[in-house]
């Protein structure tokens, strides 16, 4: 049984049988870092199960591609490519500052934590100019469903990076009220760790609202969705 | 690192009772606030059994207000009352003390998430007062009628409930975040996984069912948002309303379907699985024997709960989903049916040859597995696509669904408060007055439910307002009806009786010391009763052994509490040993 780890060792342990004091171990993991990553598990299937409901409402006769064709919305995709650039530039700021943080370079944490939330602030103004664009061609929330899906899913991820944002803004805040990076690295790297996650959300959510019908049903299709 | 920083004993009135962040108090807000909510809905049920037993003699329940009260009650008791008080209530109190931590892991995140519930719980009776009163569209909220004019409340009332559902959704998120990041992190030393007591299993699952279901109703509630006050069509199809042409064109009511139930459900475990671990503990105490087949229930527990993301569409047989997926939903559902027998019979065997005293908590845990039991089996019945077609919204379901999720989690509830009661307050709950409460509890719960198998057979169908001039339901039935209307008024009146309790003993109770009924788990080896803040004194606890050494043989007392050490007391066999010791006195 020594061999076996895990979760399955552990259920199959026999608890009436007398067991010696387990040392005093400090636990592996902060709590915090444990309950980041159960809430990203939460966010995932959240993001997952709009994603499922796009792929069923896809299916309905009166789906109209967001891109595609010379006159649909997204017919050029720049402005989104240039919000994704700037999400990634914010995720790679952020993973710099962390290791930064961890080599006890504060100068450096600090620099890329500022960039950072500079650049998740330009990538929520971009999708705000896109959702401008979409207004100013006509294209509003209710006028056709690939339409509802794009402000609603940019619109709950938008959201979801501002709750982020908050995080950031306490961890900017201890990165200059200490002196050292030692109560500033955890911090950071769940700041990064989320950016990442949200940066992953991003583009697959990017992927699904400019892929064709047919791509989109081919999809639906491995899900068992018909 | 052994002794995580619990945040400093609060000392003002407003820190210490109101913006606590104390889990012990949390707990104790969040149970008041479900059981009055809670009452909100027991009311609301009776004023429906008033028209349908009595039709038309109460002028002030007309049809619309009748279709209020069905939805409020339904949706108030499912995630209301019994998910607040389950995982925001029990699971607050119970984890920490249980596990032997000082506290939660997130203690301000766990504030947050009372005031959260509360918020949500406003915004839900604030539909009682707003222009066309609370949504009546059924606590399922199907679209496209939930939003449509001629269901009442579709002006005001759908939107501040799905304003409402939101809100909690986060707040439940937030103590799902909590409870089972503790289970996880914060175990006092010698507290493996397989130490913790089945309450603690049972509601560390249901945490986990919680937070990954949850978000299916977020998906679907903020999108039907969408279609009402948007004009979006996520889910709402073409349709004349009144004769007038919507401007909804094209969306898909059965992906609401879907949704709603991928959260439904497991919200049915969600509610379940802590009652199993509440009743496990109750009646391994209290038939001073350890628990038969403990690794069995775990395993269960957790079967249980992976199973339940995968039978949501027995909810839908008769929804004009693809007819080849009953085969598959058919099948998962009766094999969820495996795992909760294997946990039925456990009970019954741990009872068998054990010292049994039917106390107040004992009773409610022995009434629970028989009205589980019997939800349960119709519930095989309802699972199979061929007999559910003609059953489906028939009172069949209406009995059965009361019975498995309705009655027997809420048994549990009233079991776990006559158990811990005397740990919040020192004092315990009257004895007569908890065996009049149970006892017309639990015979008043078949006097309701057992006739509504019957109409349910008859073809009765639920959620209407007035049954006259329907051939196929005869003129006795009404009797029927009239006799569960009284049934129900005297079960719902008997509740008096508990809150009564629940105030008289808080002063005039017996006094219970710390461990009134010889209880092995950590939560009755507290240095103080009720325990302070902090809940351990200088030292936390250190565990040695299981959570069900009863009765071991050679042993001094019929109990060896988790913090006592092997040495300490001789050792049981390799074997359980409890069985060998039945039939002895005790105390």
């Amino acid at each position: 049984m020594s061999a076996r780890s895990g979760i399955l060792a552990a259920l199959a342990t026999k608890p009436w049988l007398p067991q010696p004091l387990p040392p005093v171990a400090a636990p592996r993991l902060p709590a915090a870092t444990v309950g980041l990553r159960v809430l990203l598990g939460v966010i995932g299937v959240l993001f997952g199960l709009f994603a499922i409901a796009l792929l069923v409402r896809a299916r309905l006769p009166d789906w109209q591609p967001l891109a595609g064709t010379p006159t649909s919305p997204l017919a050029g995709l720049g402005p989104l490519w240039t919000n994704t650039a700037l999400l990634a530039a914010s995720s790679l700021a952020l993973q710099a500052a962390s290791g930064a943080a961890r080599r006890g370079r504060l100068a450096a944490t600090r620099f890329g934590l500022v960039l950072a939330g500079a650049a998740a602030l330009a990538f929520l103004a971009g999708q705000g100019w896109v959702w401008w664009l979409f207004i100013a061609t006509g294209h509003f929330v209710a006028s056709h469903p690939a339409a509802s899906f794009f402000y609603l899913l940019t619109g709950v991820h938008g959201l979801h990076l501002a709750g982020g944002l908050v995080a950031l803004g306490r961890s900017v805040a201890r990165a200059w009220r200490e002196r050292s990076c030692v109560r500033v690295h955890a911090g950071v790297a769940r700041c990064a760790l989320y950016w990442h996650f949200l940066f992953a959300v991003w583009l697959v959510l990017f992927a699904l609202l400019a892929s064709p019908p047919a791509t989109l049903a081919a999809l639906a299709d491995i899900c068992g969705i018909r | 690192m052994s002794e995580h920083d619990a945040h400093g004993e609060p000392r003002s009135f407003w820190t210490k009772y109101v913006w606590s962040q104390d889990h012990k108090v949390i707990a104790i807000q969040y149970s008041l606030t479900a059981i009055a909510v809670g009452l909100v809905a027991l009311v609301l049920s009776n004023l429906m059994r008033l028209q349908l037993g009595f039709p038309g003699a109460f002028p002030f329940i007309d049809p619309a207000r009748y279709y209020q009260f069905v939805t409020m009650h339904g949706m108030i008791m499912v995630i209301y009352l019994l998910t607040a008080l389950f995982l925001g209530g029990f699971g607050n109190y119970l984890i920490p003390l249980m596990v032997g931590a000082r506290d939660m892991v997130f203690p301000y995140l766990n504030m947050l998430s009372f005031w959260m519930y509360l918020l949500a719980v406003l915004v839900l009776m604030a539909g009682f007062f707003v222009p066309g009163g609370p949504t009546g569209a059924g606590w399922t909220l199907y679209p496209p009628q939930a939003i449509l004019p001629g269901t009442p409340g579709t002006e005001w009332g759908i939107v501040l409930m799905l304003v409402s559902l939101l809100i909690f959704i986060v707040a439940a998120t937030m103590g799902g975040l909590n409870y089972v990041t503790t289970v996880l992190q914060a175990r006092t030393r010698g507290m493996t996984l397989l130490r913790l007591p089945l309450t603690v299993w049972g509601i560390f699952v249901a945490s986990i069912l919680a937070l990954f279901a949850f978000p299916a109703l977020f998906v679907s509630g903020v999108m039907m948002l969408f279609d009402k006050l948007l004009g979006t069509s996520f889910f709402m199809p073409a349709i004349v309303s009144m004769g007038q042409p919507l401007k909804h064109a094209g969306g898909s009511p059965v992906l609401f379907q879907h949704l709603f139930w991928f959260f439904g459900h497991p919200e049915v475990y969600i509610v379940a699985l802590p009652a199993f671990g509440i009743i496990s503990d109750l009646i391994s105490t209290h038939a001073r024997k350890n628990i038969f087949g403990y690794r069995m229930m775990v395993w269960a527990i957790v079967a249980i709960g992976g199973l339940s993301f995968v039978v949501w569409a027995h909810h839908m047989y008769v929804s004009g989903m693809n007819p080849y997926f009953g085969y598959f939903f058919a099948t998962t559902t009766l094999v969820i049916a495996v795992p909760t027998a294997i946990k039925v019979y456990n009970w019954v065997l741990t009872l068998w040859r054990g010292d049994i005293h039917l106390r107040v908590p004992m009773l409610f845990a022995i009434g629970f597995i028989s009205t589980f039991a019997i939800g349960g089996l119709t519930g095989l019945f309802l699972g199979n696509v061929s007999v559910d077609i003609p059953l489906s919204d028939t009172y069949f379901v209406v009995a059965h669904f009361h019975m498995v999720m309705g009655v027997s989690p809420v048994l549990a509830i009233f079991g776990g408060i006559y158990h811990w009661y005397p740990k919040l307050t020192g004092r315990l709950l009257d004895e007569r007055l908890g065996k009049l409460h149970f006892w017309v509890t639990f015979l008043g719960t078949y006097a309701i439910y057992m006739p509504m198998h019957y109409l349910g057979f008859l073809g009765m169908p639920r959620r209407y307002y007035a049954y006259e001039g329907y051939e196929f339901i005869p003129a006795s039935a009404q009797d029927l009806n009239a006799f569960i209307t009284v049934a129900a008024l005297v079960v719902g009146v008997t509740q008096l009786v508990f809150l009564f309790n629940l105030a008289w003993s808080l002063r005039h109770g017996r006094p219970a010391g710390p461990n009134p009924w010889g209880a092995t788990t950590l939560e009755w080896q507290t240095p103080d009763t009720p325990p302070r803040h902090g809940n351990w004194g200088e030292t936390l606890p250190e565990v040695h052994r299981w959570a069900y050494d009863y009765s071991v043989p050679g042993a001094a007392r019929d109990f060896i509490p988790q913090n006592v050490p092997q040495s300490a007391a001789p050792a049981g066999d390799d074997a359980p040993p409890a069985d060998r010791h039945a039939g002895e006195g005790h105390a």
